[in-house]
């Protein structure tokens, strides 16, 4: 996980609003992922076309938070998904 | 006590299947054609499902392929918001139901495996010809792109054959491969003398799934059902009792795990007689196990108790006579010296017979 690389969710991975629990998962085969908010800022933001700096950097803006911790945290969330075979990188 | 509404639904779409596996996880008692719910039933109880929290539906039989609605049923579970999930043999889909399938929105298919060779497969499923049609859909599957994790089935006849079955779910693009070790009850109850692995062939099992994890890290997730007869502490079954999952039968009846039937005396409610979300809430099979008021010592007492769940409530009505008892294979159960000894019995019957799952022609 680099940050010049893409992520993107493959097929049979998706992000749902929970209604009945008020939130945010991520479906992925026979496993759901609760997600937090930091977590849903990260994915939503997975879309295929935007590289991990890129996000890292949009993330940084938002929250108004420091860029290196920004990239550290997101890479390593993105990583652990991406172990699970929950998100792929181009 | 504040009911969480499940995450997962099992729906067993029909008890009809072309194999006839000696481990079937369906009763002893199958449900004949007839007595299945309708199209139009299936999709209540998935609406229902999902409005009460469900987001997870395993579409399962039986073969559920064997039902002629398969297309629309799924369908019917993308339309109510469901991540839908296809268990097969692969035995009754062809190149063209995959592919109304996926254009119904079938999210996953988990595809199962009763041999890595023909020979194998052929003769634990009871089908001649069904290894080489299932690799041909394994083949259909891929091509489509349908997400796939392999289910390879366990017992000590086939155990060998784990490496190979590592290895066919790589080649065949799988991202997951479950290797479940078969659970002892219904059909297999009937077959532990031909099916129990011995202690070495347990202890190989797991060598070799701790090796593939860490050797296939990010390639291939490996989920694993160990031989519990052989293990020291429970498989924490269904994640604690009408916690997380429900389970609807083809007929309707709402049960609190696949093999909750084998406890006699508790009593199921039918989705054609009352909403589902009542049963779940209210019905007296969910809230006879359910959290941990009702356990007896050593369990009451153990700091594992909400880890296991005092293991599986099925295992310790057929061990030790009472369902509210600690599951056997607990190292703490009063009974854990039997289970210990019937493994060790049961894995060395090698001229034990094979008794293969038959569908009761009578009806009634």
């Amino acid at each position: 996980m680099t940050p010049e690389g893409t992520p993107y969710l493959p097929r049979g991975v998706r992000l749902h609003f929970d209604k009945v629990r008020d939130n945010w998962v991520l479906l992925a085969p026979e496993r759901t992922i609760r997600l937090d908010p930091i977590g849903h800022a990260i994915l939503s933001r997975v879309d295929g076309k935007t590289t991990l700096a890129a996000i890292a950097a949009d993330l940084s803006e938002t929250f108004k938070a420091p860029l290196e911790d920004v990239t550290r945290d997101s890479t390593e969330f993105l990583q652990e998904l991406a172990n699970r075979r929950f998100l792929e990188v181009t | 006590m504040q009911v969480q509404p499940p995450i997962a639904m099992l729906a067993e779409l029909t008890h009809r299947c072309p194999l006839s596996c000696p481990y079937c996880s369906n009763p002893v008692e199958l449900t004949a054609r007839e007595a299945e719910l309708s199209t139009d039933d299936w999709r209540s109880v998935f609406q229902q499902g999902a409005a009460m929290g469900v987001l997870q539906l395993h579409i399962s039989g039986g073969e559920p392929a064997s039902r002629r609605d398969l297309t629309d049923l799924v369908r019917a579970a993308r339309d109510s918001g469901l991540y839908t999930n296809l268990i097969t043999s692969g035995i009754g889909l062809t190149e063209k139901r995959l592919a109304e399938l996926d254009a119904a929105g079938l999210d996953h298919v988990q595809l199962s495996l009763q041999g890595t060779d023909a020979a194998m497969a052929d003769r634990i499923g009871g089908y001649k010809g069904g290894y080489d049609r299932k690799m041909m859909v394994a083949k259909w599957i891929g091509a489509i792109g349908f997400p796939l994790t392999l289910n390879f089935v366990m017992h000590r006849g086939n155990m060998h054959q784990l490496g190979r079955a590592i290895e066919m779910a790589q080649e065949m693009g799988a991202r997951r491969i479950e290797v479940a070790t078969v659970q002892f009850h219904g059909w297999a109850m009937q077959n532990r003398g031909a099916l129990m692995p011995t202690r070495e062939q347990a202890a190989e099992a797991n060598r070799t799934v701790a090796e593939a994890r860490a050797r296939l890290k990010g390639r291939l997730v490996i989920d694993y059902v160990p031989a519990d007869y052989h293990a020291d502490y429970p498989k924490p079954c269904m994640g604690g009792w009408a916690s997380t999952g429900i389970n609807v039968a083809p007929d309707g009846l709402v049960l609190p795990c696949h093999a909750a039937q084998t406890i006699k005396g508790l009593e199921f409610d039918n989705v054609r007689d009352r909403p589902l979300a009542d049963i779940w809430q209210d019905g007296s099979a969910f809230n006879a196990y359910r959290g941990t008021d009702w356990m007896q010592e050593p369990c009451r007492s153990c700091e594992r108790k909400t880890i296991d769940f005092g293991g599986c409530r099925c295992q310790a009505m057929a061990i030790a006579g009472d369902p509210t008892a600690t599951d056997p294979v607990c190292v703490k159960s009063p009974d854990h010296a039997r289970i210990r000894d019937l493994a060790a019995d049961f894995s060395g019957q090698d001229e034990a017979p094979m008794t293969w799952r038959v569908m009761d022609k009578t009806p009634g």
